[in-house]
Parts: structure tokens; sequence; C-alpha cells
């Protein structure tokens, strides 16, 4: 079994931390995990990505090849549009529906939003506002997580607790509540599509 | 005992380096290399400071003090993007003449397809160059393991040696086993044979000779490298060389037929090439930067053996290599079903909301607008962003430290009014040297120091000039009245502007130092505290 993830975003989003999360599931499980995140300038306020392939054979290249992406989680809705071409042809796309406008050349919000819908299957939440109401709003990207957690089948929503409890641990009982909250929110949300 | 850690390329080369009995890492700041240092910084043995691990101010002191540890008998690593090995070219050659006493590994982090660097240059160069043994990690595992054979193999042979990752490498992550003890540190050991260490041209002579004489056993370890497999396929059909982590495209493309050879140690392993090349019709070399072994072939096999690669436009000439790029090497055509999306634009980075730079940024746009004919030299660091919309105020970014001495060399030829931005821990780093030309000469030019206090692009280091600005130019030959502090802030962008302009009217040398805090070094302070206050 094997599973394909690309991460998008603007850099700041957090995309690494949900990368993190699951790297730690993996290592506990005895998944196989190669994980390529890009440092430095593109960084800095810029469009980020970071592939994330589970398998458990070995697993040889640490970035997946066009066409190949099983899920693409997007902390933006034009960032998920970014990668679209590189899903397979049932791969899922799971996204934050907010726009992130940060350049003049942004392009119309709602034709960016008017494409993501058209795609078949596509899981696009404002999981800012939801983070607001449930009041936990440092841990959208929790909540991403959960809504992605059905669509990552190698790894159990529980081992995914558990590595949120551990990644969390050292900012305290209060963060990691919070965190663990806003995944069972997204997943919640998610099995009820 | 045996612990099982996920981790990047770099983390496992610093696990690596601790396990194998370092002293010291010595190194500057540059992606994608940081994080080796940032990982011996932060392990046990570097908060006890039993590892020392402080930054250096460039690739050269780091280099050079890393040889000194290794003449007191001990083990020491030096870090560094591959750029920095042009910086740390002299000692780094000269180092293959004098040997090694402690062992030595100098770890060049090359980024092809420039992520973060202004060229995509191959460090194995440097190693062929040099004379020594190099190796080229192929996986997070074999970067771990790679070390302690590395630095046991320096002390064996009394060479340096290099090693070469990727950005693909450095910055991505898997599990890594690391097994068996860590190696204690060598005791204190200094060099008996001082002059092997002074290259005087009489015992230059001498140590080349010494150097060139440990070709062979340099050439029969790599025959004999672990590190480098064969795996014969068919009779007849096409050889591969696949190099360090180009490994891992070829296996994950997995080509009916084929032939492989796994090259992560060299210099190039000629019989095992020749076994490759007996073996199999023509050979393709799959290797990521520039075409460093395709070049190499020809001389082994003769002209007349058909070899494809990045040469042959097989493989792209520029760039990194993918998965994509390697199966089309192979003929295999790519799987994407859909085509790209129509409403996406480029998302350039930029510089983060209240950061100082941006308002040096504001002033030296205005002040552009008013001298159109003037130019504005840069440097590397986050502060190159100001060459983008909607500042467009900067003119060069060459190399690090460039920015002084290329605005005195265009002010000598006349050009006028000059101004360099340059940032504090560039300016450490090799920009003093030419403030010191300038001084002398009392240049025609306006320098800034635009100095956040951290060296900022590679996540908030620190700088190793921080508050002694003002007292390094002063002591360069600054004039007191031509050197100011300025802080920059919106409310402050036109009182700055105008002393811009006031020292552009000033026919000499002056350093404007535009002083204010990194915007992520303070964030990181400010939550710091706020949790202890907890």
């Amino acid at each position: 079994m094997k599973l394909d993830i690309k991460l998008s975003g603007v850099g700041g989003q957090g995309i690494l931390s949900i990368a993190t999360v699951i790297g730690q599931a993996a290592l506990t499980d005895g998944i196989n995990l190669k994980q390529a995140e890009v440092h430095g300038m593109s960084q800095r306020g810029g469009d980020v990505q970071s592939d994330l392939r589970l398998s458990t054979e070995p697993i040889y290249s640490d970035l997946i090849a066009k066409g190949g992406v099983d899920l693409l989680i997007s902390m933006e809705p034009m960032e998920a549009l970014r990668y679209r071409n590189w899903l397979t042809p049932d791969g899922v796309i799971v996204t934050s529906s907010k726009p992130f406008v940060n350049i003049p050349n942004y392009p119309d919000e709602s034709a960016v939003l008017a494409e993501l819908a058209a795609i078949p299957g596509v899981i696009s939440v404002d999981i800012e506002q939801m983070a607001r109401d449930a009041e936990v709003p440092r841990s959208a990207n929790m909540i991403l997580l959960g809504l992605a957690a059905p669509h990552i089948p190698i790894l159990s929503a529980d081992s995914l607790r558990e590595a949120i409890a551990s990644i969390f641990a050292r900012k305290g009982e209060a963060i990691i509540e919070a965190n663990l909250r806003a995944f069972n929110l997204g997943l919640q949300y998610s099995t009820s599509l | 005992m045996s612990e099982k850690r996920l981790l990047l390329g770099d983390e496992a080369v610093a696990l690596g380096a601790l396990y194998a009995g370092i002293s010291g890492v010595y190194a500057y700041p540059g992606t994608p290399s940081t994080e080796i240092t940032e990982f011996i910084q932060l392990s046990p043995q570097g908060r006890s400071g039993e590892v020392r691990s402080r930054w250096c101010t460039n690739e050269k002191t780091a280099m050079e003090t890393a040889l000194g540890m290794s003449f007191a008998g001990k083990r020491a690593l030096v870090c560094m993007k591959h750029v920095g090995m042009n910086v740390c070219a002299d000692p780094f050659v000269n180092s293959a003449s004098t040997g090694v006493r402690g062992g030595v590994v100098v770890l060049a982090a090359d980024d092809p397809s420039m992520h973060s660097s202004q060229n995509e240059q191959d460090s194995r160069f440097y190693g062929k160059f040099a004379l020594i043994p190099f190796f080229e990690p192929s996986n997070q595992q074999e970067a771990f393991d790679m070390m302690a054979a590395a630095f046991d193999l320096s002390e064996e042979l009394e060479l340096p040696v290099l090693m070469r990752t990727v950005t693909r490498l450095a910055h991505s992550r898997a599990a890594v086993v690391a097994s068996g003890q860590m190696r204690a540190q060598n005791k204190l050991d200094p060099e008996t044979e001082t002059a092997n260490w002074n290259l005087l041209p009489i015992n230059a002579r001498r140590r080349y000779q010494v150097l060139i004489s440990k070709q062979g056993e340099i050439a029969a370890r790599a025959e004999a490298s672990p590190f480098n497999a064969l795996e014969l396929g068919p009779k007849g059909g096409l050889g591969v060389i696949a190099c360090g982590n180009a490994y891992n495209y070829v296996k994950e493309a997995a080509p009916q037929g084929i032939s492989l050879l796994k090259i992560s140690q060299y210099p190039i392993p000629a019989a095992l090439v020749h076994k490759l090349a007996d073996h199999c019709s023509s050979i393709l070399v799959v290797e990521d930067g520039q075409p460093f072994v395709e070049e190499q072939i020809p001389a082994l096999l003769g002209a007349g053996y058909k070899v494809e690669g990045r040469l042959t436009g097989r493989l792209p000439r520029t760039g990194e290599l993918s998965p994509d790029n390697v199966a089309a090497a192979f003929g295999l055509e790519a799987k994407t079903s859909f085509a790209p999306a129509e409403h996406i634009a480029p998302r350039p980075p930029q510089f983060c909301q209240g950061c100082g730079h941006r308002d040096v940024f504001t002033v030296l746009k205005q002040i552009y607008s008013e001298y159109p004919q003037g130019r504005i030299f840069g440097d590397v660091g986050c502060y190159t962003l100001g060459a983008l919309p909607p500042f467009k105020a900067l003119d060069s970014c060459l190399d690090m430290g460039s920015a002084i001495t290329l605005a005195k060399g265009a002010a000598d030829a006349g050009l006028y009014p000059v101004l360099t931005v340059i940032g504090d821990s560039t300016f450490t780093h090799s920009g003093m040297t030419g403030l010191l030309d300038a001084a002398n000469e009392n240049s025609d030019i306006t320098v800034i120091i635009s100095d956040n206090l951290a060296t900022g692009m590679t996540g908030g280091q620190e700088s190793a000039g921080t508050h002694k600005y003002e007292a390094i130019c002063l002591g360069l030959g600054v004039e007191r009245e031509h050197l100011h502090v300025v802080v920059p802030l919106p409310k402050n962008i036109e009182a700055i502007a105008e002393l811009i302009r006031k020292e552009i009217a000033y026919h000499g040398l002056s350093v404007i130092i535009a002083q204010r805090e990194c915007m992520q070094t303070l964030a990181r302070k400010q939550r710091a505290k706020k949790a202890t206050e907890k």
C-alpha cells in the first residue's frame, strides 16, 4: 500500500506542521516515509509545497512524479489549483477555501473558487472560520488534517491523534487539546460529507 | 544501542558526525546546509560545549579553524552551501597538501535548480581539483553511515575528505537508524611534523609529491567502496551510471533490462565503469548538478563508446533531476491526466510584514527616482528582494560581500551617484575588506549596512558583528562625520532620505547603518519570553 501526498500553501501557513504530524504517525506505525521540503528564500511569503510519500514498500525518490499525487492538501485555494495537474485520475483535493491575497495580481477570487468547485470530489472548506467558531483560531491546519484523514487510509485516525499529542507535547496540555479538537472537528465534517 | 529517528538529510549528516566523534563543527549558514550545524548546536554535546558549534564569520574561517582542530589531533566537520566552497577554496585546496591529523570532513550542500542560490555549481569538481577522496550519499541512511566512514578514511589517508549533498537530500526527511556506540572524541595530540603544515615552496613541493603518491590508494578505496555498487542486467542492454541522489530516480522509474552502477564514492571507480561498459552496449549517466562524470567517461572508454546524459540532451543540461525528467530519459511517458489550472498566478517570496529592509527600500526607491543616473549595488540576503517589485531598487547581487567593491569599481570608473546595500552578516562575512579598500581611497560611494541583528535569510542565526558595526567602520577608516546610525521605520523615512541626499552630495565615503531587529527573531524571542512568564 502507498499514498503520495502533496502539501501546498503560502510560507508561514503551517503546512510543515501537518507534514510533521503525518511523519510522526508513520514512524510510530512503521510505515516508510520520505518528505521533501524547500527551505530558505521561498519561505518568505511565497508559495511553498512539500512532497510526502508513505508506503509499506521501500521508497526511493524524495519527489513525487507528475500525475502521481493521490492526495493534495492545501492551506490556500489558488495554491491547490497550482498542483491540480499533479493529481492521479482519482486523486483527492482537500483545501482551505479562504484566499490568501498577498500579491497584486491575485486572480479573481470567485473564478479561483469556481474552478476549484468544478473539480469532482474536491473538499473545500473555510477552515479559518471553522477554527474561529470552535475557538481554536491557531489550529486551522489541524482542521485541514482532520478533513484529509479519511483519505489517508495507510494511517489510522488514532495514530494521527497520538502524533498530534506527541508533536505538541512540549507546548503544554491546552495546546494539545486545541489541536486534537481541531483535528476531530475536521474529521467529523469530512465523514459527514 | 540503536535509535530510529525521522531526520532531514542534513540532520542525518549531523548525527553521523556526532557518532563519528567530532570535537567541532565549523560553518557559515547557507541553504541547504544550515540545519546540519543547528542540529549539532541543539544536541546534548552541542549544548554542553563538548562539541564546539558556534557559527563562523565565513566559510574560510570555518575551514581554517577546522584544520587547526585537526592539527591538534581532533576530528572536525566543516559545512557550507556549494558557493561557500569558492570562499574557502584556498585553505581547502591547500589542506590536501598539508594533510590532516584529526579527521576533517568538508560537507558541501549543492543547490541544483537554484532554489535559494545564485548558481548550480557542482562541488564534485572541487574534490577532483584538490585530489582528495569524496562522497555523495544517495539517501538519509547512507548520509548517516558515510560520516563515520569518511572520518575514518580521512585519518587513514591523512587527507581531508569532501562530502557532497544536494537540496533534495539535505531537505528531505526519512527514517534513519543510528546504531552502534558513539565514538569517543580523539585526545589532544598535536602535530609533530610541523614542516608538513608549513607550505614554503621547499615543503610544498615535497607535500604535493606525497599527495600525488596517494592517488592510487584513493582510487583503490573508491573501487572497493561498499557505497558503490554494480547490478548487472541482461547482457548487451543499456548501462546506467547513477550518482548519489540520482540513484533514487532511476530506481523509481525502474526501467526493464538495464544494468546499473551506483556511484557514491569518488574518484570515479574506473574498473567498475569498464565492467559496466563491457557488459552493455551504451551508457546513460544520470547525475544531479553538472555533467561531472559524463565528461570523464570518454577518457576511460574511448571516444567510440556511446555515452549519453546531460551533455547529449537525453537529460536536461540545467536544473535538478526529477522523477519526471529521469523517466523521460528512459523513454517513459508522463502520466499526467489533467491540464494545468487556469486561475493561478506566481507568488514570489517577499519581505515579511514590518521588516526593516522594507523601510530601507522604500527610501531607496524614492532616492532612485531622484537620481535615475545613479546605481545601487546589492548583495546576498533577504534584502536582495529589493530588486523585485514594488521596490526595484537594487542593481546587482553577485556573491557574498560584493556590494561595496562593485560600487567602488563603478565609482572609480566615474559613475555617480553610487550607493550600496549590504546586510550585517554579509558585511562581516566578506564585505569589511572591501570597505577598507574604499576607506583607503575615500571612494565616492554611500554604503548602507542594513543591520537586522541576525543572519535572516537562513532563519535568524546570530550575526558575527552584532553591536560592533560602528566600531568596525571607524576602525577601517570611515570618517566619524560620515558614519550614521538610523532606525528604519516608516516614521523615519523622510529623515533617512534627507541624510542619504546629503551623503550623496559629499564626494567621499559614507556609511549609514540602518539598524532594526529582524521581525522573525524578534517574534521568536517574544514567544519564548511569553512561554517563560506562564
